[in-house]
């Protein structure tokens, strides 16, 4: 292999990498705020990606008919769990999040879809009709198994993964398509030819990463979330809703998950399930990062991006096989090193 | 009988299989400081968890006149009532500062920037480890910011469960201290103490627990003497087995 | 509940499901969906082994009934070997392949175990579907069907009595492994690893037996499997799969066999009319049904995560032996006379960082002599109890039993000795009966095998195990409730469980952590009584207790704890006088 090969296996690496950065660090927030290990991260990034094709092509997607079918099923579910403490505050939420806010966006869409908004126009509505899918899935799958251990909330999320995906075919039907890059433009630097929605991603990327690490960081809101994976109990006595904390870390992992597809969509065809593939690729990547640690996470997210470009280039078939196992002896040495804490059921 | 700021009335608290707490009735007046002593597995954490709405306990609380026995325990964070738990319960892998800020979370950014630097006051070691990890911290040192957090919330009224759980007896000092100061900005204390002596000598009031249930109440300085206490901690007062 | 007549309606039951498709009132249709239940159901009674049983949850089995089909697969089409030959071999090379994946994942801790079953079952996926050797995505066509003489069965009807006479053997089977001694300490893993460990269970070595067992049972799968459909492709053997499995054992509920079945027969059910209805419903061709199911593994963990056998059926049934003839019984310790020196701490030290917990602790525990260590919340009792039982190791010091020095000392190693132990926090299996629980206490005084156990050859053994433990429950006076399932007792009685089955034992020394927490007046009259007796037969014990009145009217001699430190030791009237005592407890304020 000679540096030209190096390098564009590298700048594939990288750029494959940096999206499975932001989907893993979203799998990592749901994970410290709730112990939800979020399999279904990757339908949020297929489905946008899908979303802006149709809008693209003056297509009326049917996301929004997802979204309403959502939010009718977190009305039911919350209905029903809070019947007898049902308060007016309550049902005006209900009513405004789960059902009007889907149907207003629907007219929107269906309004909006055929004048071809255009690629900026079309990526803010795919976001926004993907981002409350999140805190609509908290509500309906883990909101009422929340006390339950990490195994069976990893079961629930196959669970919403599986229906999600069918859903996706659904409402998406079979096919793969790509979506328009953000930038035709594309420029040389030595041998190596770099494309302009590279840029765009590793820029998007960076800017995001900058963002939450602000988030985290700085803002109280942002602390709390922080407290409420650090000790619950603790984050309790000072006062923080922690039903609301899922709610907020699952929308914004649906958040991150649709800016995911925006960028992902020009670089591969996506289909219904093409999901399941990316997020498990971030998946690793969150495990390496031991589940705890956003830098970490990063690091190795762009490690599986390149491990993966080597691999399709040296042993194209079998590439899947070596990335997961890596995991196995990862899984061990966190095992070892975490403390010690006995699941009870 | 009068109502007090606190009022817990026949209240039963059961712990996985056994019924820790049987039966138990306190009351803290506005502005005093009441003491709940007795021995380890007495129960106290129990009733103070129960109090706080950690735990479902059967029988009525009622805080400032109001029951609150249903409601949830972030509800009764806003409503003045704070806890120091056992476990102290810090973000450990985040800044004394942010445990703090954290503390003042129900409050506007205003009220915590102005009782954060009353607090640095109060407590000058807090301000200069103000960036450090709480993890990372002394046994003594978490006790003061568990006690700085709960305070960020301006509480009215600040239960303490075994502020002189493993520290030192100079610290323990120090820690009274503190609680006698915070008396006189009016904050009412309910304090579970497993160190008898100096839970008296701070009090207004004290009750003893035993194995679950009141068996004394009273003055300070009548308990204190009463050669039951002894018995009540190193046995032989009781069944005979 | 099930009590004699079970052996015979199981039998006709098993002989009139054998005939049944062959009365002609079952339409090919239904034979061939019972052909595909009676697959899954061997996959899933492994797996309610697995997750019920042995407390680990695998989304991989799909991968194992790969290996078992892929065996069977390329031993007949490439090497043209007999069906019925390759069934020992796709066995064992399950078996191999689940011992190697096996090592290391029934030693992942906590949620790490299901993560690692999903990074090698995704990776035995891809590897079957990329191997050219293999077929690829193409799979392997032309597998050969199973014969008998000449006659070979590809009917539906035929294949039906070969799939059900293997399920009828896999029920027998397990049933027998989960009521022998080894089915006791695999039973008690799942939430109670630190009483297995304390009663001498190697449990690495049962979690691994358990994790191997039920890999078989899918590489049996995976033969049947490839004979029915004559062909294999890795589609069938993927996450998905694996799910789909995981969702049946957790319908079929934890543990219980014939929910397995029950199980697996409600998702065959319903994926099978879901595939008829639901692109009939919504108007387009496609495989919508993981929908539903996905949302049936959703809603059984919201309203059911006990799966629903248990609640149809309640717990398993305890298991009734004939005592043994003649009066045998199991050989019992030899005790030293009271007075001898049992138990020596010398300046047992323990550190964690920069904390010291237990600090340069001596003491000393004679036989036939009750000592209790008390002292102040945080003192360091459990850690020092924990140093003796080998749960945690010495940072210093030694300690010495019977002459022994205790180095490197593990639970297992402690119940080898003659170190019997109770739990601050009642450790048993609720639903195993009481009888069953004190039993696992004789876990070192048997033998028998999981081989013995599956061809029931160890009922002697067994007779004289539970013989034992119906006379340490006479014991304590709870023989009348030997048969019920655990976890129906109230606290009091299950601490003289505890109690019963560290006598179980033969112990030498009785370490009892906290024995009348949340007892009433009654019940701990009832234990102190017990525990006197226990002295007098030359047992020593040695309690961490805070009832203070129980312990000062119990023990021989105290030994106090404060920061970790010795700060008294003498008899209780002593030390209830001992200003140093007073002050740890009711505290100074200087």
């Amino acid at each position: 292999m000679d540096t030209t090969i190096f390098l564009f296996l590298l700048q594939d690496g990288i750029i494959n990498g940096a999206v499975y950065a932001l989907v893993a660090i979203a799998l990592v927030l749901v994970f410290a705020v709730t112990r939800v290990i979020l399999v279904p991260q990757g339908e949020f990034v297929a489905f946008t990606a899908l979303t802006i094709a149709a809008l693209e092509n003056g297509v009326a997607p049917a996301t929004p008919w997802l979204l309403l079918a959502l939010g009718g099923l977190a009305a039911l579910s919350e209905l029903i769990r809070h019947f007898r403490d049902l308060t007016l505050r309550r049902v005006a939420r209900i009513a405004l999040f789960d059902l009007a806010l889907p149907i207003a966006l629907l007219l929107l869409t269906r309004w909006i879809a055929p004048m071809k908004i255009g690629q900026v126009g079309s990526i803010l509505l795919a976001v926004a009709l993907i981002t409350p899918m999140g805190p609509m899935l908290y509500r309906i799958a883990f909101e009422p198994i929340a006390h339950s251990s990490v195994l069976v909330l990893l079961m629930a999320s196959f669970g919403v993964h599986f229906s999600l995906m069918g859903l996706g075919l659904l409402f998406f039907g079979p096919e793969g398509t790509g979506t328009t890059p953000l930038s035709s433009q594309s420029f040389s630097l030595g041998e190596l030819l770099i494309t302009g929605q590279s840029v765009a991603v590793l820029i998007v990327t960076a800017l995001l990463l900058l963002l939450f690490a602000l988030f985290f960081g700085r803002t109280l809101l942002g602390k709390a979330l922080r407290a409420c994976s650090s000790n619950r109990t603790g984050a309790r006595l000072v006062g923080i809703p922690i039903s609301a904390a899922g709610q907020i870390a699952f929308a914004l992992a649906a958040l991150i998950g649709a800016v995911s597809g925006a960028l992902v969509g020009p670089l591969m065809t996506v289909a219904y399930d093409s999901g399941f593939l990316i997020g498990l690729k971030a998946f690793v990547a969150a495990i390496l990062g031991g589940l705890v640690s956003y830098p970490l996470t990063v690091l190795a997210a762009l490690t599986v991006g390149f491990a993966e470009a080597l691999f399709s280039f040296w042993a194209s078939n079998f590439k899947e096989v070596l990335v997961f196992t890596l995991i196995i002896p990862v899984l061990a040495w966190r095992s070892l090193v975490a403390p010690h804490a006995e699941e009870a059921e | 009988m009068t109502a007090g700021l606190l009022d817990v009335r026949n209240v039963s608290v059961a712990y996985g299989r056994a019924e820790v707490v049987h039966d138990v009735s306190i009351k803290v007046d506005e502005g005093a400081l009441v003491t709940v002593i007795g021995a380890n597995g007495a129960g106290k954490t129990t009733l103070l968890n129960a109090i706080m709405g950690l735990l479902k306990a059967r029988g009525r609380i009622d805080f400032r006149g109001r029951d609150v026995s249903g409601v949830m325990l972030e509800s009764r964070v806003k409503a003045g009532l704070c806890l120091v738990p056992e476990r102290r319960e810090l973000f450990a892998d985040m800044a004394v500062e942010d445990n703090l800020l954290l503390g003042g979370f129900r409050r506007t950014r205003a009220e915590r920037n102005q009782t954060i630097e009353e607090i640095y006051a109060r407590l000058p070691r807090l301000k200069e480890r103000r960036e450090q990890l709480a993890g990372t911290l002394s046994g003594g040192e978490r006790q003061m910011l568990a006690m700085g957090r709960a305070l960020m919330a301006r509480p009215t009224l600040l239960m303490l469960d075994e502020p002189s759980l493993g520290l030192a007896p100079r610290i323990v000092r120090d820690v009274f201290h503190i609680l006698t100061d915070l008396r006189k900005t009016g904050v009412s204390i309910l304090l579970v103490e497993q160190n008898a002596r100096a839970a008296l000598e701070v009090a207004d009031y004290a009750y003893v627990m035993e194995l679950g249930a009141i068996t004394k109440q009273g003055s300070p300085a009548d308990i204190a003497q009463d050669p039951r206490l002894v018995e009540s901690y190193l046995g032989l007062g009781g069944h005979d087995y | 509940m099930k009590r004699h007549a079970p052996r015979l309606i199981r039998a006709a039951s098993a002989a009139a499901i054998l005939i049944l498709p062959f009365t002609g009132l079952m339409p090919d249709y239904w034979i061939t969906l019972f052909n595909y239940i009676g697959i899954s159901s061997l996959v899933a009674i492994g797996l309610v082994l697995l997750t019920g049983v042995g407390g680990m949850t695998s989304f991989g089995q799909a991968a194992f009934v790969g290996f078992g089909a892929y065996t069977t697969g390329v031993l007949t089409v490439y090497y043209g070997v007999s069906p019925w030959l390759t069934l020992p071999a796709a066995i064992a090379v399950t078996m191999v392949a689940a011992l190697l994946v096996g090592a290391i994942t029934v030693r992942l801790s906590g949620h790490y175990l299901p993560l690692g079953t999903i990074a090698w079952g995704i990776a035995f996926f891809y590897l079957f579907g990329n191997m050219s050797w293999l077929g690829a995505h193409d799979g392997l066509p032309g597998i050969p069907a199973l014969q008998i003489g000449g006659y070979a069965l590809i009917q539906p009807r035929d294949y039906f009595v070969v799939v059900w006479i293997a399920v009828v053997l896999a029920v027998i089977a397990t049933q027998n492994l989960l009521s022998g001694r080894v089915g006791r300490a695999v039973r008690a893993l799942r939430r109670s690893t630190r009483a297995a460990e304390a009663f001498g269970v190697n449990t690495a070595g049962a979690k691994l037996l358990v994790f191997v067992y039920a890999a078989m049972l899918a590489g049996l799968a995976g033969w049947l499997y490839a004979h029915f459909q004559r062909s294999v492709s890795p589609g069938p053997f993927g996450i998905t799969a694996g799910t789909e499995y995981l969702l049946m054992a957790v319908l079929g509920g934890a543990g219980r066999v014939y929910g397995a079945i029950l199980g697996a027969a409600g998702i065959t059910f319903l994926r099978d009319q879901l595939q008829d209805w639901l692109p009939k419903l919504l108007g387009h061709t496609g495989n919508f049904e993981i929908i539903a199911l996905g949302a049936v593994l959703v809603l059984l963990l919201q309203t059911a995560p006990g799966g629903l056998w248990p609640i149809l059926f309640g717990p398993p049934p305890a298991p009734k032996l004939p005592p043994p003839p003649d009066g045998d019984r199991l050989p019992v310790r030899a005790l030293p006379p009271p007075g001898t020196p049992l138990l020596q701490a010398d300046q047992a030290r323990k550190t964690f960082g920069g904390l010291v917990a237990v600090n340069d602790v001596s003491f000393e525990v004679d036989s036939g002599r009750i000592i209790g260590l008390i002292g102040p919340n945080g003192a360091g009792k459990s850690t020092t109890f924990n140093l003796i039982t080998g749960v945690l190791p010495l940072t210093s010091g030694q300690i010495e039993f019977e002459g022994h020095p205790l180095e490197a000392q593990t639970p297992r190693r402690a119940a080898l000795l003659g170190l019997g132990r109770t739990f601050q926090h009642v450790e048993i299996v609720a639903d195993m009966s009481v009888i069953e629980n004190v039993a696992l206490g004789a876990n070192l005084r048997g033998q028998a095998g999981a081989l013995r156990a599956i061809f029931r050859l160890d009922r002697a053994e067994e007779a004289l195990l539970l013989d034992s433990a119906m006379r340490a429950l006479a014991r304590v006076g709870l023989a009348d409730l030997a048969h019920e399932p655990a976890g129906t007792l109230a606290l009091g009685q299950l601490r003289l469980v505890e109690v019963a089955r560290a006598l179980c034992l033969e112990p030498v020394l009785l370490l009892l952590d906290e024995p009348a927490a949340g007892l009433r007046v009654g019940e701990k009259k009832a234990l102190a009584r017990l525990l006197r007796e226990v002295r007098a037969e030359g047992i020593s014990v040695l309690l961490v207790e805070h009832d203070m009145d129980f312990v000062m009217s119990l023990a021989d001699r105290l030994v106090v704890l404060d920061f970790g430190t010795k700060i008294a030791e003498g008899i209780p009237a002593a030390i209830r006088q001992d200003p140093a005592v007073l002050e740890a407890y009711l505290g100074g304020v200087s």
